[in-house]
């Protein structure tokens, strides 16, 4: 508090700064530190390109649950629903595929219809009936697990079209790999030479061009050499691309329009939200059918991988998801938190189980060791919020 | 020294960053009486009794506290509480779940061997119950009883701590007038019994009818002391206003248009409550008035106006609202917003801002949508509409993208009035518009308030300071208990006249012209 009473009389000044805010990279240097200390138990094995194509696929389909969660988050809510939902908007595609023949297209569209519809109903239930979120996917966990074990009567449903497999199980051949890097740089320096020019028309707050370029070079080196590697294997697994596109969309959501925006300022404060007009109740119920078909396709993405739907899929995917953002500095008190965090976050928490696995660490272990990463995220985000205030 | 005083509280000077609260006051109880305490709000009776009961610990304020001729220095209020202080606050301190002797014994749990003894908890429950003189089974749970008999199950508990002193900060707001009766019968009895009392209250009736002795205190000084004997309402009053509108409020005549907005015979109610929140309010405003709304806290002025905004206040409501002469029906504030009213809250950390989110997102989340195309975000027009409000404001911050939580508290109300102003509204209601902010800061607001008028817009304030709504009102309504007792016009207005009205007293009883 009182930090601004030197430029009290100056107004907006446009300023450099060189002010480097270290939560914004503390979890860059966390997933460094991962990166390094598993590099080295494992005698490099695990920067190996098979290793990296693995991690990247194994993590895709908790970035995407994460991604769809950061907005339930931020939104003040929860939802430990996700991984059985996830399981069960799977068992349907396959079930549909694999018993009854139906094509590609059509099971995945029903997939994404159940999830919007179950995530309607609850979101229903905690916006317009105000169940608390918890409670009400924690029956949906229930319910949902149930009616996967009732339709697929606890059987494993195999094989699935390769139509379908196509997305947790190809790759992108190298050589669009390397476009897709290189228009990913171009348009990155694009953004950054903008950004750069409306901050200052606008007088606002400009950082160091070294700062902002140095990023861009780091990014640019990081993409690289991480399409470099995945090429070395097969090339970019479809599913992290998947998330990819997703973030981005989400990225956009979240900065860009009314609905990221309004979701929030309800995380934020829900009473001034609704004095300043805003439909609280329809907004949540939107970020609830969002998250249903995030975790529909989720599901797809498992089933696609494992060329399976079982009655366990996905089982105990929620905390996963829930960790991803907490580690990614999303905030469960709600109002803050950013997608790519959340995308970080589940990269590391795929990093610790990929890793300990290579090093054949009893499961036991990685258990242990992920919870009490959880924990000590949150310690993180409450300490942190009571420096603040 | 002289023990004749259970309480001396000498020189006290309490000061908070920016505003000095208490201002060497000295207040002095005798033994066995009851000694009311009046005061504006804001006045520092509050801030005193916190200084009393240690809640603003030794140290924290200068000057000295003697009990019974002791000085003390409490810590904590479990200090204050073991040297025999109880305060009784307007809002209860019960566990509405558990029952009366549960809660009378909350803390202090009557064991045998370590394992609670209900019997005795119950036979002395019914024991201090007689005493006070309240007849109820101290089984039952204090959800159940009515606002006033928790109030006093709060008494019971108190003496069970060999309370001495019984401090009651407004005890008969929410109490209906047989409750009063009760609390009145029940406090004589107790000082016959030899339990000293200080009593805060707005109700200058009360007051007459309970004290021996009446302390008054104004901008954070003691005023005077009166004896009861001979004292009248009025003056009461005339000291506790007693000073001049200073150069305080930059107020300008200026045309008055029509009709914008009416209300007619507008209520609000709970349909189980004593009460209702609203009765029966009428009341009008024109284009380009600033009316001021005054009255006791509790009264229903902020409650009248957020349920015109929209805010669900009661269960039912009734009555008519007239914007431009069209009837309109407000049951959101999406829907007031539409009409063109902006609601600048009382409380504006819970009501008015997202407080982690920056400026720029605060200034514009009324108005976002005119600054979008299909629901996406035009930056460049958002930030250009709010650096010319921030602007038109003088607010003041290192930037726009500053966390709104970290600015001051004035520059936080402009951006609660920049939210507002970006929508163009026709009617902007503040309520304590000037609560928490330094004085160089309250005259902005001031000034921007009277510009806002000047170009048009409708105002209402409402506020708890008499001399800021007699400074900058072109019309006075004073409510009272839900109802709209009185009118006045900015050149008939005085302090005394609103004070009679809104402390429920007779306007014929109290002025003498």
């Amino acid at each position: 508090m009182g930090s601004l009473k030197n430029d009290n009389n100056q107004g907006f000044l446009n300023r450099l700064s060189f002010k480097f805010d270290l939560r914004d990279y503390s979890l860059f240097i966390a997933l460094l530190l991962i990166i390094v200390i598993f590099g080295f138990l494992t005698g490099g094995e695990f920067l190996s390109s098979r290793n990296i194509s693995n991690l990247f696929s194994q993590m895709s389909v908790i970035a995407v649950l994460a991604i769809g969660m950061t907005l339930i988050i931020v939104s003040g809510h929860i939802d430990l629903s996700v991984g059985s939902l996830a399981g069960l908007t799977g068992g349907i595609a396959a079930i549909l595929q694999v018993w009854y023949g139906w094509d590609t297209f059509a099971v995945i569209i029903v997939a994404l219809i159940v999830g919007a519809l179950l995530g309607l109903w609850q979101g229903w239930w905690v916006a317009y009936r105000a169940v608390p979120a918890f409670i009400v996917t924690l029956g949906g966990m229930l319910i949902f697990r149930g009616i996967l074990v009732g339709l697929s009567q606890g059987r494993t449903i195999a094989p699935l079209d390769s139509s379908f497999r196509v997305f947790g199980n190809s790759y992108l051949p190298f050589i669009f790999g390397y476009i897709l890097v290189g228009i990913s740089i171009a348009l990155l320096i694009y953004f950054t030479i903008r950004k750069r020019k409306r901050r200052k028309d606008l007088n606002l707050l400009l950082s160091h061009p070294a700062i902002d370029y140095g990023k861009v070079t780091l990014y640019s080196v990081v993409l690289l050499g991480l399409t470099y590697m995945l090429n070395r294997y097969y090339g970019i697994p479809t599913p992290f691309l998947i998330v990819i596109f997703l973030a981005i969309i989400f990225v956009f959501v979240t900065n860009k329009t009314t609905f990221g925006r309004y979701v929030y300022a309800i995380g934020g404060n829900a009473e001034a939200a609704a004095l300043s007009g805003i439909n609280i109740k329809r907004n949540v119920l939107n970020v609830f059918v969002l998250m249903g078909v995030m975790s529909a396709i989720a599901g797809i993405l498992l089933t696609a991988r494992l060329n399976a739907a079982t009655v366990s899929a996905g089982d105990m995917y929620e905390l996963d998801a829930i960790a991803a953002c907490v580690i990614g500095g999303t905030s469960l008190m709600g109002g803050r938190g950013r997608i790519v965090g959340s995308i970080i976050g589940a990269l590391i928490m795929a990093s610790i189980d990929n890793g300990m696995s290579m090093m054949n660490i009893p499961t036991f272990w990685q258990f242990i060791v992920k919870g009490l990463i959880l924990i000590i995220a949150v310690w993180i985000d409450i300490s942190s919020k009571k420096q603040e205030s | 020294m002289n023990s004749d005083y259970i309480l001396e509280m000498k020189n006290i000077t309490k000061e908070f960053p920016g505003v000095k609260a208490l201002d060497n006051v000295t207040f002095s109880v005798k033994k066995g009486e009851i000694h009311a305490l009046c005061g504006e709000n804001g006045a520092g009776k509050s801030t005193l009794m916190k200084v009393l009961s240690g809640v603003y610990q030794y140290g924290t304020y200068e000057g000295q506290i003697k009990i019974n001729g002791v000085e003390k220095k409490f810590e904590s209020i479990k200090e204050s509480q073991e040297a025999g202080i109880a305060i009784i606050y307007q809002e209860l301190a019960l566990v509405p779940e558990l029952s009366v002797a549960e809660n009378i014994f909350l803390s202090h749990e009557l064991m045998r061997k370590k394992i609670i003894n209900w019997d005795k908890i119950y036979a002395e429950s019914q024991k201090w119950l007689e005493y006070i003189g309240l007849d109820i089974d101290p089984q039952e749970q204090v959800k159940n009883l009515t606002v006033g008999k928790q109030q006093l199950i709060e008494i019971a508990k108190s003496l069970t701590r060999n309370t001495e002193l019984l401090i009651l900060d407004e005890p008969t707001a929410a109490l209906t007038e047989s409750d009063v009766e009760l609390l009145k019968g029940i406090l004589r009895d107790l000082k016959d019994k030899g339990v000293t009392c200080i009593y805060i209250s707005h109700k200058l009736n009360e007051v007459l009818d309970l004290a021996d002795n009446v302390t008054i205190l104004r901008d954070g000084q003691s005023i005077t002391t009166l004896p009861r004997e001979g004292l009248t309402e009025n003056e009461i009053v005339t000291n506790m206003v007693g000073r001049e509108l200073s150069e305080m409020f930059p107020y300008e005549p200026r045309e008055i248009g029509e009709k914008v907005l009416e209300l007619k015979d507008y209520s609000v109610w709970n349909p189980n409550s004593h009460r209702p929140i609203i009765d029966k309010a009428n009341l009008t405003l024109k284009k380009g008035e600033i009316l001021g709304l005054s009255g006791l806290i509790g009264a229903g002025r902020s409650e009248l106006f957020m349920s015109l905004f929209g805010v669900k206040v009661g269960k039912n409501k009734s009555g008519q609202v007239f914007i431009n002469g069209d009837e309109v029906s407000i049951d959101s504030p999406a829907d007031a917003i539409k009409n063109g009213i902006g609601y600048v809250s009382e409380d504006r950390k819970r009501y008015g801002l997202v407080l982690g989110m920056d400026i720029i997102k605060n200034t514009s989340l009324v108005t976002i949508n005119n600054f979008t195309k299909k629901k996406i975000i035009n930056s460049e027009e958002e930030l250009h509409n709010v650096e010319q409000v921030s602007k038109k404001m003088k607010l003041k911050a290192s930037n726009l993208e500053s966390i709104v939580g970290t600015l001051s508290g004035g520059n936080q109300q402009k951006v609660v009035l920049s939210k507002w102003l970006l929508g163009n509204p026709q009617i902007l209601i503040l309520d304590e518009p000037t609560r928490g902010i330094d004085v160089g800061a309250k005259y902005e607001i001031y000034k921007i308030i009277n510009e806002l008028a000047e170009s048009g817009v409708s105002i209402v304030i409402i506020s708890s300071e008499l001399p800021e709504v007699l400074g900058i009102s072109d019309r006075i309504l004073v409510m009272s208990e839900g109802k709209v007792t009185g009118e006045f016009s900015r050149e008939e207005a005085t302090e005394e006249k609103i004070m009679a009205l809104a402390t429920g007293g007779r306007e014929n009883g109290i002025i003498k012209e």
